[in-house]
């Protein structure tokens, strides 16, 4: 379990988070939406401790995350980020077993070579694209390597943030597919940031809507189209006109 | 009255960047003693910092030697003291423009291109994803530059001297008329053991500074393509003006009578 208590961030005058309240239930998929600028990644980060609240409490399976071990913290995490954030010195395979050279979770270099294979096939990639360097990917396949880095080291929890952007539809639909089946697989309890309808529809079992730095509205997806909050359902369906303004 | 306030918001913005550097270096060292370690960053740094500076370090200081043969000899000229060339270009290339050109080299480099690169991994998160992955950004990225450059930048700073020195002799055996064995002769017979450690200590301090500045710059880069160019700008320009004022300070602590 995953939960967010009055969390406040601002960055000088920026009033970013103003009291996020919100639970994410182990082994489910959490999903959450907003405009551009809302704070849906500062919420993600400060419970990985990348950023640090101001005010509130952050805990996970009630272990407030400021006290517990860092590193035995994040062992438990796998985080894909926007723009895949891949590291350009290292071949693909190197990125996915990132964590499984190094730290508490290393291992012999073959062994997690071959570890870093099998994650690579899992997300659709061949073991060609191993000794590739990831400048050398498409945005697509810079996405899937993302991915099997993040779920490497088979983590309990899993980030995603913004997982299809920039991608074409199909690319998107395979990416959307890819995760719910590892959420299913692994079991694993995760939180998706996406402003795409149909990542959410595919991705979660819950949603959440952040606005104006406060969780609007929470509830399983199924309930999201009878929401009845007028900020969800100009979001879910994209108009201009409504509560949210297009100018922000 | 507003003078007197810009006057004090400079003196506070100054002291306020000397303490985050400070800090900065602080928790460089503490990452450079506490495990764990990354060899093979090392290993990368020591090829790119060292052995790939070695061709710039070396035409910097074998041109710089030459003009000073000759400079010196035109000056000395001017009273009949030609034959001090070997001797003046020897102490001239040790322990000031050996350590100084090459420090400064390091820093247009070194400094940039580590600068570059760390504000790039922030501006595209990949230091976030470093410590998503367990891995501590200044153990992994700023510990290994540091140490890298404060062992090689010393050994540049040799290498240099002896190519400055070969310079001057070049220029003056095949230009000036000096005598080969007596070039050679006087340059050893000149130079102490001091000016060499004076020199080898120079390029440690120098290395020193020129990786933190790159990686401290970098650490600290604005959001962008600007906030990039920003960041290896800032880290030249800070890297150059401080190893020129720890070359006052080291030179005054090693030679000061």
């Amino acid at each position: 379990m995953i939960t967010l208590e009055n969390v406040h961030k601002s960055f000088d005058d920026n009033h970013v988070l103003r009291g996020v309240t919100l639970h994410v239930a182990k082994g489910t998929s959490m999903v959450i939406i907003g405009g551009s600028g809302t704070g849906k990644s500062i919420c993600i980060k400060t419970i990985l401790g990348l950023v640090t609240p101001e005010q509130g409490r952050i805990t996970v399976d009630g272990t407030d995350v400021t006290q517990a071990d860092r590193d035995a913290f994040l062992a438990r995490f796998g985080m894909l980020f926007q723009g895949g954030a891949l590291f350009d010195s290292l071949p693909v395979w190197q990125n996915v077993a990132f964590r499984l050279l190094r730290g508490s979770l290393a291992r012999p270099r073959d062994d997690a070579r071959a570890v870093a294979i099998e994650k690579l096939r899992r997300v659709g990639l061949t073991p060609d694209v191993a000794d590739r360097f990831p400048a050398e990917l498409s945005g697509g396949m810079q996405k899937r390597v993302g991915l099997a880095r993040a779920i490497a080291a088979d983590p309990e929890i899993i980030f995603f943030d913004e997982p299809t952007t920039g991608l074409d539809p199909i690319m998107a639909g395979v990416i959307n597919a890819l995760i719910r089946e590892i959420v299913t697989e692994m079991g694993a309890t995760t939180m998706t940031i996406t402003h795409d309808m149909t990542s959410v529809r595919t991705i979660a079992d819950n949603v959440a809507m952040l606005h104006a730095g406060k969780i609007r509205w929470t509830g399983p997806v199924s309930k999201m189209d009878a929401a009845g909050d007028p900020y969800v359902d100009q979001f879910i369906h994209g108009r201009a006109e409504g509560p949210i303004e297009a100018v922000r | 009255m507003n003078l007197l306030a810009k006057i004090g918001r400079t003196a506070l913005g100054l002291l306020a960047a000397v303490g985050r550097v400070s800090l900065f270096a602080g928790a460089t060292l503490t990452h450079l003693i506490r495990p764990p370690f990354y060899p093979r960053e090392v290993g990368l740094a020591l090829l790119h910092i060292g052995w790939l500076s070695l061709p710039v370090v070396g035409l910097t200081a074998i041109f710089t030697g030459g003009a000073l043969a000759l400079q010196i000899y035109a000056g000395g000229a001017r009273f009949n003291a030609e034959a001090v060339v070997p001797q003046i270009v020897a102490i001239g290339m040790v322990r000031e423009l050996g350590p100084v050109l090459v420090g400064l080299m390091i820093a247009a480099r070194v400094t940039s291109s580590i600068a570059a690169e760390t504000a790039t991994m922030k501006v595209t998160e990949q230091i976030d994803a470093l410590v998503t992955l367990s891995t501590h950004p200044m153990k992994y990225l700023t510990a290994p530059r540091v140490l890298a450059a404060t062992l090689t930048v010393p050994l540049l700073v040799g290498v240099g001297d002896i190519i400055g020195i070969f310079g001057g002799y070049a220029v003056a055996t095949g230009t000036l008329g000096f005598n080969a064995a007596a070039y050679i002769q006087n340059t050893v017979d000149f130079i102490e053991l001091k000016d060499i450690s004076s020199s080898l200590a120079k390029g440690a301090a120098f290395g020193f500074i020129a990786a933190l500045m790159g990686c401290y710059f970098g650490m600290n880069s604005g959001r962008g393509a600007q906030g990039v160019g920003r960041a290896t700008k800032g880290s030249v320009e800070a890297a150059a003006v401080l190893i020129l004022a720890a070359n006052f300070v080291l030179t005054g602590v090693f030679f000061s009578i």
